[in-house]
Formats: structure tokens, C-alpha cells, sequence
């Protein structure tokens, strides 16, 4: 167990500082640099003196090791809007983001493990084939349409929700929460049902292909011989099978659907780093840019590695493997 | 001298010849709704495609709008005595016109990002298949890192780098589903690759380029199709939100992303039409090309044959 | 005659797209307290689906259709499910032929033997872990106070069988149904599980119904023998009476088939053709497209024929002379 552990650590490292080099090549040489940083008004021996201050005149590779040496030490650079540190800038805004996300993965579980199990147990009612129908809708559909819809419908027409914002918020470990108080949970409810969307799908459908698979198994047969509930065949022999491939694409889906609170922060105005990230491509804040991409690889790769050994922990046939 | 020995054709053709491509067209027609979905993409790519012939109004041509006709609900009427079906937006651009101009840029971007991917990934996932070892490990690396991130953090990263533009949307998107391809082709290749076909061909020590592309290929193409039809749906919902969130085409080509992006700001003073029909073109484009894509794909996945 | 099980008339059909498969039509035989009985037949002659139908669980788009299954007195296939249940596990056992698919991969062997017993029996967690405990003793399980907290995959296939085999016993059923439970082990297990669940079987008084397709697993096992081919019961009688002189080509032909030390040096013999698809099955006897004593006559449905008082088989042509 300690030395699989050890080998995904450092495969880990590898896949971040190959990241470092794509993040530094994709931002550093594809867009350039000066014209990035440079006002246009500025004359030629400006020009130089600000090229030769960040460094730009320098070889790339010594650029790169510049760049990762910074980086080592917690510094990605200073926003040039916000004139702040970006990795600080970053974190300030990382709370509304995760707690969104986290919000929005949970919300997938709840509502699509209930719907798949029933999509699962009755394929051929009228309810059940409705369920899939809506799942391929959640698919297919762009994110943000549903949001335009979600505010013109409740926040617009209805009027119950608000449409933007974190609404009031709470402090918890000195960091500020929307869904500790009720006016932040209003906020929340919009945003965090649209990020959920396709991972409601994804469950569902996952959850639904667990239980057909699982339901013709002799050992739920032998279940069912023992003279069990039908309660307790589905809710402990069938889900417990089930919730191990569920809970491990949930843990993955994590990733992404911080990557995707992009599309939902903007649309709800959500103040998380995905709007952050989207202000400051707009107006070309490189560092912050940089110490997004950066953050969200790491964050990628630490949440394959929990996920991993979650996994391990769940499945007792994988426990063993790794063990012996 | 052919022609004495080709035997005449037979009077009546036989209607019920079971080619493959017969069979596969009846097994599609099986589904009401794929053929619906069919049918409704049909018309909005001819209306796509032919949109200047059918519009009342160019909306790129600054003469032909009336700024004093902005934001006007749908069923107005212009000061010219045209009846604005859907409305207009800020600038007072017919919706509808702006509308099958913006489908055209969507579709142009998602069918195009769609094909340059699939030649691209069809390619590689080849090469990957038919000479292994060192070139498959690369690609398919390649491949496994593409894909272990979202393609709406890929195409960020790239349209960051780049700038706005309808060719570089088209080039990010190429490069978030080039792997998609590539893993496709790869995996039926690798099966394809040991049948004895492919043998026999090496046998006859026929050029490498011509196993790959007229053997190996042919036989890629099932799988191929089903995911190049669900890739053109990505595409263009992942453009729509590229360019919704204000980095993908320049305002001087919107489509339907932008469309939507500029209504925004007036759907919460009720102002709903600028925003709603863009979107629902945009969402009925997807459905229809969705419909087709899973009756293809149940239809040509041989491990479904019922 | 006090039967435990008297199955009359028993009609089991499923209702596929296909058509209507009558996989058990017209099945009727009785065991008593204590009695083995031998149910054998190819794959596919009806013989699980009868089991499947005495304990309740064959599934859509299967149902019982006609006949009863008289246990003791009570008609089961007039029963709720909820009195089905209460008597599942309980009274009627039932194991299965792959010991690798009957016990549920993700849940502990003592979980999966305490919900067993608390299913039938209000008693406390702990007392129903030492009943599992002792019941795993029992099977020949060594050092059962261990083995409770294991799961599946840490036992071997046999000692899984076991596991099965005490689970279905915990209650001391009136009738077990064993289903091929030595099918998939090998020889030396094979016999080692025959000879306990025989033992155990008769400890307790319950009746037995092995289900098998191989005729030698059950010569020296059952009481009486009822064979079946396509849905049906073709011969029936004392099991050394069915062995010594086979009354129904087929079963002379399953006879024939099994290798034996006195028919050393002798050809096996196979019964030509394969088991008739139940889909299209020819009108008259099932096994005339098969069987070289065949005429114009086996067109027609064959009557039940006594050969003995205890046993009787259904064939225009029998291998012996019926005594009219």
C-alpha cells in the first residue's frame, strides 16, 4: 500500500511539472508577452527597460526556470489589475467556487442515485423511460442556456430566487460561506442546481446501468432466497454495488466541475475564481491567468490520488490486490 | 471488348436487395424520432446555408437597420412596414435575421472543428494502431493527458493564449476532440489490425500509407461516424459557451453564443426575446444532431445487433 | 403420502418477444420428509425454472401459469409475496450452481449470514453472529470466528459453497432446493459437499431436491429420480430402478453417456442433436427429433405409462415392455 502510494506521489509531481511547461509554453509564448504587458504608448527605451525587468530578453529555458522557481515558492506573480499577488487573489476567491462545486456534486448524488435506481428498477414505465429522456437533455444541453432559463423562469417570471451573487454569507474558519445563512443558501440554490445538471445526468445513468447489470446476479437471487426485504436487497445488496463506480466518477467529476463553475459563475455572477479567470482573460491579467491554470492542475491531480485510494478503501477486491 | 462479356442488365432491378447500406438505412429509419431529428437538422443547416436568400434583412449591413428600432418585442413593425417576427436586439437588427446568420457561424465552426478533429485524430489514432510500440505509447499518452482535463479548461487555456476569432475557436476546439477520435480509430483499429485482411495485405507488401488508408480506414469508419456526429453537437455547444462567456467569435461574426450573450443584459428588465431564440435555435440544433447521433450509434455498434 | 413438497401440474412459461417458452409445462412429483429427490436434464429442460418456481423467484417475463406446489397442504403459488417471504429462507432454501456469483462481492460473509438470520428470527445482533458462527462450524469451515469477517473473494470456490450451503440451512429448512451447487467445483470438493449436505439433510428431516445434469453426481444421493427434457417430466421412479433399467430413450441415452469403470473399453455414447429451441417445439414428443426408436405414432402427445407402481415414463416406445 505505502510504496503503490509513494509511485502514484511521484508519477503525480511528474504530471504537474509537465503541466508547468504547457501552462509556461501556452501562456508565455503562444500570446506574446510584450505586446500583453506593454502599453502601446510607451517609447522604445521604456519598452526595453520593462523587457529586461520581467526578464523577456532572457532564454527561454532560463525564463521557465525563472518562472518555476516562483512558483516553488508560492509565487506566480502580481495581478496587474488588481496589483496583488495572483496566487493570493486566487485563494480569496477559492472558497465560493468550491463550496459551489462541492454543493453541486453533492446535489447529483442525491437527486440522480434516487432517479437511476428507479430508472434502473422500472426501464419500461412511462416515469422511468421520462427519467432517461431528461438525462440526455441534461447532456446535450449547453450549461449556460439552462442558466439563462433557471433566472428567467425563477428569478425573472417567478421571482423566488435571486439571480446573482453570494447573497449573505457567514465566516467559518475565518472564511467566508453562502451556505451557512439562509439568504446565501437562496443564492445558491440556481447556480449550484445548473453546475449539477450534468453530473445529475452522468449519476443517473451510471446508477441505472449499475442496477440492470446488478439486478440478474445470482447473488441478489440468492439474496431474495434468503427471504430478505425487497428494501433491504435493493438498498443494501444492489446500492452497495453500485455506489462504488458512482462514488469513484463523482470524486472525478469533482475537477471538472470546478473547470466548468467557469460557465455558471458567469452566468450567475457567482464571485468564485471562474469568473476571476474569465474577467482577467478578458483583459489579458496574465499572472492571475497562469496561478488559475496552475491551481486547477494541482487540484486535478490531488483529487485523481484521493480518489484512488477512496476507491481502494471501498472495493474490498482491490484492497486485497494492492495488498498482496 | 468488355462489353461482350458484360452481361445485360436485368430489366427489372430487384427493389429488395439487402446491400449493407440499405440495411443500415432501414435499421435508422427504426426510430420516429431520429428521423424527426434528421428532418429538423436537414432544414436548419439549408436554412443555414442559404440564410441571405431568405432573411428580409442583412443584420451586418449597417444601412439596412434603424437604431430607433431597438429592442422592439416580436410581431413589431419596422418604421419600413416590415414585421419584425422574433423582435430585435439593441441595435435593432431583425432576430430572426441575426439569427440564421449566427447558425450559419455555429454551424460553420462545429462542422468544420468537427472534421479538421477527425482528420487529425483519425491520423494519429492509425499511425498509433498500425505501427505500436514507441509511436502508440506517445500518442496515446498524449491522448490519456488530453483527455483527464475538462475540454472547457483546454479550450480556456488556448483562447487565452490566442485571442477571439472564428479561426482560433475552430483551432482550440480541434485540439479538445482531436483525442476523442484518436482513441476511437485506435481501439477499432488494434482489433482490425490482426484480422487476416490486414495480414494478407502484408503478405502482398503493399505500402504501409495504402494499408492504413484504404484497409485499415474503411473499417474505422462505424465508429467513426457515431462519434464524429456527437462531436459536431459538443462542438458547437462548446463554441455557443466559448463565445457566450466572451472569448470565442468576435462580435463582428456572431453566432448563436453571442447572440444569447448580448440579449443577457436585457432578460432581467423582460426583455426575453433577444436572448430566448438564439437559444432555442441553439438547443434544437443540438437535440437534432443528439437524436441522429444515438440512433447511429445503436444502429452501427455491432456489440449492440439485436 | 405426508409430502413436504407436492408439486402438481406445474406450468411455468415465459412470455417473450419471441413467443410464449414453455420452459416447465405440465410438471407434477412430491418428496417427502427426509427424501432426496434427483430432477435431471440437459441445460435448458426446465429444471432450474422448477426450482425457481417452488421458491417464488422466477422473474418477468417468466410466471407461473398453471398447477400447485402443495407445501405441506399450503398452496404456494397461491401465496402473497409477503407470505412467500416469510417462508423463503425459512422453511424452503434454496443453493445455487456458482458458488463465485452467490454471495454479494461487497459485503462481509458475516453480514451477509446475520441479515439471513435476522430476516426470520427476533434475535440480537450478537446471538445471531454466533448462531452464523457456529453454523459456518458447522459446513466445515475452519476457524469460523475469523472467516465471519471475511469476504467472498477470500475463500476458495468449495469453501464458498459452504458458506452458501450454511446460510441456507441456518433456519434447518423443511425443503432445500440445490441447484447444480457442485457444477462448478472440483471432484474431490464435489464429493466432500454431496456427502454433508446429505448428512445434514437427513439430520434434520429436510427434503431435497438436487438438480443436476449429470446422472452420476446423483446415483448414490437420490431417493427417486425424475428426468426432464423440454419442459417436461419423461421418466420418474425409484432411483435405482430409473438407473438399472431406464424405461425412456432419453434417459437410456443420458445413462449411456455417463463413463463408467464397467463399460470400460466401450465407446460413449451420445444422444445425436441438440436440445429443440422450447420456442419451436415440435407438436407430440419433444425428444422424437432425436431419438432413433421414432414413428409416425410419436406425433402424437405420449400418455404417462406405469412400468412399476413406482415407476412411470412417457414414450410410445419405451426400452422395456409396460405391462398394460
Amino acid at each position: 500500500m505505502l510504496t503503490w502510494l509513494v509511485r502514484r506521489l511521484i508519477q503525480a509531481l511528474f504530471v504537474v511539472l509537465a503541466m508547468t511547461v504547457i501552462v509556461f509554453i501556452g501562456v508565455h509564448i503562444i500570446g506574446n508577452p510584450v505586446d500583453i504587458l506593454i502599453s502601446p504608448e510607451a517609447d522604445q527605451a521604456e519598452r526595453a527597460r520593462i523587457i529586461a525587468n520581467l526578464g523577456l530578453d532572457q532564454p527561454l529555458w532560463r525564463q521557465y526556470l525563472v518562472f518555476l522557481n516562483g512558483a516553488l515558492h508560492g509565487d506566480l506573480g502580481r495581478s496587474f489589475v488588481f496589483n496583488e499577488p495572483a496566487l493570493k487573489l486566487i485563494a480569496g476567491r477559492m472558497p465560493a467556487t468550491m463550496e459551489l462545486a462541492v454543493t453541486a456534486v453533492l446535489m447529483s448524488v442525491v437527486i440522480g442515485v434516487p432517479l437511476g435506481l428507479y430508472a434502473g428498477l422500472k426501464p419500461n414505465g412511462l416515469l422511468g423511460r421520462t427519467i432517461m429522456a431528461g438525462s440526455i437533455l441534461g447532456f446535450s444541453l449547453p450549461t449556460f442556456w439552462v442558466g439563462l432559463m433557471l433566472i428567467m423562469v425563477f428569478a425573472v417570471q417567478l421571482g423566488w430566487l435571486p439571480s446573482t451573487g453570494r447573497g449573505q454569507t457567514a465566516a467559518l474558519f475565518g472564511v467566508q460561506w453562502s451556505f451557512l445563512t439562509w439568504d446565501g443558501l437562496r443564492h445558491m440554490a440556481m447556480p449550484a442546481l445548473n453546475l449539477s445538471l450534468f453530473n445529475i445526468s452522468l449519476v443517473l445513468r451510471l446508477t441505472r446501468a449499475g442496477v440492470r447489470e446488478t439486478l440478474p446476479m445470482d447473488f441478489i437471487k440468492f439474496a431474495r432466497a434468503k427471504g430478505l426485504s425487497p428494501a433491504r436487497v435493493i438498498f443494501v445488496h444492489v446500492l452497495k454495488n453500485i455506489m462504488i463506480p458512482v462514488v469513484t466518477v463523482v470524486g472525478l467529476e469533482l475537477g471538472s466541475t470546478i473547470a466548468f463553475a467557469v460557465v455558471t459563475e458567469s452566468v450567475f455572477a457567482w464571485p468564485g475564481m471562474g469568473k476571476l479567470i474569465i474577467d482577467s482573460i478578458n483583459v489579458l491579467d496574465r499572472p492571475v491567468i497562469v496561478a488559475y491554470l496552475m491551481m486547477i492542475v494541482l487540484l486535478f491531480i490531488t483529487i485523481n490520488l484521493l480518489v484512488d485510494i477512496l476507491y481502494t478503501m471501498l472495493d474490498p477486491r482491490v484492497r486485497l490486490e494492492t495488498k498482496g | 471488348m468488355s462489353a461482350a462479356i458484360t452481361p445485360p442488365a436485368p430489366a427489372t432491378p430487384h427493389p429488395r436487395e439487402e446491400t449493407p447500406f440499405r440495411r443500415f438505412v432501414s435499421e435508422f429509419a427504426e426510430s420516429k424520432l431520429a428521423l424527426l431529428g434528421l428532418g429538423v437538422f436537414v432544414l436548419i443547416a439549408l436554412a443555414a446555408i442559404f440564410a441571405p436568400w431568405i432573411t428580409p434583412q442583412n443584420p451586418y449591413d449597417l444601412a439596412q437597420l434603424d437604431i430607433m428600432d431597438g429592442r422592439l418585442p416580436p410581431g413589431s413593425v419596422s418604421g419600413a412596414g416590415y414585421t419584425y417576427l422574433l423582435g430585435t436586439d439593441d441595435q435593432g437588427r431583425d432576430m430572426f435575421s441575426g439569427m440564421l446568420y449566427g447558425l450559419r457561424i455555429s454551424l460553420l465552426v462545429g462542422v468544420g472543428s468537427a472534421l479538421f478533429a477527425a482528420v487529425v485524430g483519425t491520423t494519429l489514432g492509425l499511425l498509433a494502431a498500425f505501427f505500436g510500440r514507441r509511436i502508440d505509447t506517445v500518442i496515446m499518452r498524449l491522448v490519456d493527458l488530453q483527455l483527464s482535463f475538462p475540454s472547457i479548461l483546454v479550450a480556456l487555456m488556448i483562447l487565452a493564449g490566442l485571442g477571439k476569432g472564428v479561426m482560433n475557436v475552430v483551432l482550440a476546439l480541434v485540439i479538445v476532440e482531436w483525442a476523442y477520435y484518436a482513441r476511437t480509430v485506435r481501439a477499432t483499429a488494434m482489433v482490425e489490425r490482426r484480422r487476416e485482411y490486414i495480414e494478407a495485405a502484408q503478405c502482398l507488401a503493399l505500402p504501409w500509407r495504402r494499408i492504413m488508408f484504404h484497409h485499415l480506414l474503411p473499417n474505422c469508419l462505424p465508429p467513426l461516424i457515431v462519434i464524429a456526429t456527437q462531436q459536431v453537437a459538443r462542438a458547437i455547444a462548446l463554441e455557443a459557451t466559448l463565445s457566450f462567456l466572451g472569448l470565442g467569435v468576435p462580435i463582428t461574426e456572431p453566432s448563436l453564443g453571442l447572440l444569447i450573450a448580448n440579449g443577457y443584459q436585457y432578460m432581467l428588465s423582460g426583455k426575453y426575446w433577444i436572448s430566448f431564440y438564439p437559444g432555442i435555435a441553439l438547443l434544437v440544433t443540438i437535440i437534432s444532431i443528439n437524436l441522429v447521433g444515438d440512433q447511429l450509434r445503436d444502429v452501427l455498434n455491432p456489440r449492440l445487433t439485436r | 403420502m405426508n409430502a413436504t413438497i407436492e408439486v402438481r401440474n406445474l406450468r411455468t412459461h415465459f412470455f417473450t418477444r419471441a413467443g410464449v417458452l414453455k420452459a416447465v409445462d405440465d410438471v407434477s412429483f412430491s418428496v417427502a420428509r427426509g427424501q432426496v429427490l434427483g430432477l435431471v436434464g440437459e441445460s435448458g429442460s426446465g429444471k432450474s425454472v422448477t426450482g425457481f418456481s417452488i421458491i417464488g423467484l422466477v422473474d418477468p417475463p417468466g410466471r407461473v401459469v398453471g398447477g400447485s406446489i402443495l407445501y405441506q397442504g399450503r398452496d404456494l403459488a397461491k401465496l402473497s409475496e409477503r407470505e412467500m417471504r416469510s417462508l423463503r429462507g425459512d422453511r424452503i432454501a434454496m443453493i445455487f450452481q456458482d458458488p463465485m456469483m452467490t454471495l454479494n462481492p461487497v459485503l462481509r460473509v458475516d453480514t451477509q449470514m446475520i441479515e439471513a438470520i435476522q430476516a426470520h428470527a427476533k434475535v440480537s445482533r450478537a446471538e445471531a453472529r454466533t448462531r452464523s458462527r457456529d453454523a459456518l462450524g458447522m459446513v466445515g469451515i475452519p476457524s469460523p470466528e475469523e472467516r465471519l469477517e471475511s469476504y467472498p473473494h477470500q475463500f476458495s470456490g468449495g469453501m464458498r459453497q459452504r458458506v452458501a450451503i450454511a446460510i441456507a440451512l441456518l433456519h434447518n429448512p423443511d425443503l432445500l432446493i440445490a441447484d447444480e451447487p457442485t457444477t462448478a467445483l472440483d471432484v474431490t470438493i464435489q464429493a466432500q459437499i454431496l456427502a454433508e449436505v446429505q448428512k445434514l439433510a437427513a439430520d434434520y428431516g429436510t427434503a431435497l431436491i438436487w438438480i443436476t445434469h449429470d446422472l452420476s453426481v446423483i446415483a448414490g444421493l437420490a431417493d427417486r429420480i425424475a428426468v426432464m427434457y423440454a419442459g417436461r417430466i419423461v421418466e420418474f421412479g425409484e432411483a435405482a430402478s430409473v438407473l438399472d433399467s431406464p424405461v425412456h430413450p432419453y434417459t437410456n441415452g443420458l445413462i449411456g453417456s455417463v463413463p463408467s469403470r464397467n463399460k470400460r473399453g466401450e465407446r460413449l455414447r451420445q444422444i445425436p442433436g441438440m436440445t429443440p429451441s422450447l420456442l419451436t417445439l415440435p407438436p407430440g414428443c419433444a425428444f422424437r427429433t432425436r431419438c432413433a426408436r421414432a414413428d409416425a405414432t410419436c406425433e402424437q402427445e405420449p400418455p404417462e405409462g406405469t412400468v412399476s407402481p413406482d415407476h412411470v415414463a412417457r414414450c410410445f416406445h419405451p426400452m422395456i415392455a409396460v405391462p398394460a
